[in-house]
């Protein structure tokens, strides 16, 4: 079964100018730790997504760097300051080089 | 032929092969991370700067049901302002195969230096969290969880 990793974002679409709003991301992904060992006993190799980053208006807000403890499917929620009218920026980095990324307006009034 | 002998002799390779059994049974099956693992990680990213006490709100629950999927909420106190926010945070698991677990980098811009996901944990072990602030000064937590069903998937 090898579905695209799906993205899904939950962001409010609309903030008021200082308001903190939490955003909270989630990413189809096996995250294959390499510490398991399939049926033959060979060790299925490391293949995670190993890093996620969210900027807004081009600019970094907010980075993680996933290690093969993090589970799979991996959730991520984090808190952004509104100030400014624009558009998130969300990728997620696979180990194999692969990006995927989602974007989400913010209107900020 | 002394029967005795051969009986003896068969329940003794019998013990031998079933003490043999059990202790490759017994043998772990992988290594794991210790709390000296997690100190090097530290000292590799801060080298022998000591980091000191409160600040950081590390939320994990008492007893994880499933060692798949522990949740992990980290919060660190701070105005978060262009001239003090908090520049980065660590977590470890002392108990995992591999110590590090996640690093977080705020900005500014967060408004709030709080950060949730989830973790797998292979066995009952302490969690520690590293947060270095923007002026260079670090904070450190630490946290037992009690995993019933480990989670390394092995």
């Amino acid at each position: 079964m090898a579905n695209a990793p799906t993205p899904r974002v939950r962001v409010p679409a609309t903030a008021k100018a200082g308001e903190l709003i939490e955003i909270k991301t989630l990413i189809s992904h096996e995250m294959e730790s390499g510490q398991r060992k399939d049926s033959s006993g060979k060790v299925v190799p490391r293949k995670i997504i190993n890093k996620f980053s969210a900027t807004f208006n081009g600019k970094p807000v907010f980075e993680a760097d996933w290690n093969p403890a993090i589970s799979a499917n991996p959730y991520q929620s984090f808190f952004y300051k509104a100030a400014e009218t624009g558009e998130f920026t969300f990728t997620w980095k696979d180990d194999d080089g692969s990006e995927y990324t989602a974007k989400n307006k913010l209107t900020v009034g | 032929m002394n029967l005795k002998t051969v009986e003896t002799t068969r329940r003794e390779t019998l013990t031998l092969a079933a003490i043999a059994g059990l202790a490759a049974f017994l043998a772990p099956k992988m290594s794991f991370a210790d709390e000296n693992a997690v100190a090097a990680e530290i000292k590799k990213l801060y080298g022998d700067k000591k980091p000191g006490s409160g600040k950081i709100k590390l939320d994990v629950p008492e007893i994880a049901e499933n060692g798949l999927v522990v949740p992990v909420n980290v919060e660190v106190e701070s105005p978060m302002t262009d001239k003090d926010y908090v520049k980065a945070v660590h977590v470890f698991a002392d108990g995992n195969p591999l110590p590090g677990v996640v690093t977080y980098k705020f900005t500014p811009a967060c408004g709030k230096a709080s950060a949730s996901t989830r973790m797998r944990l292979a066995q009952t072990q302490n969690i520690v969290c590293v947060a270095e602030m923007s002026d260079g000064s670090l904070y450190m937590a630490k946290s037992n969880v009690k995993v019933t069903i480990g989670g390394c998937g092995g």
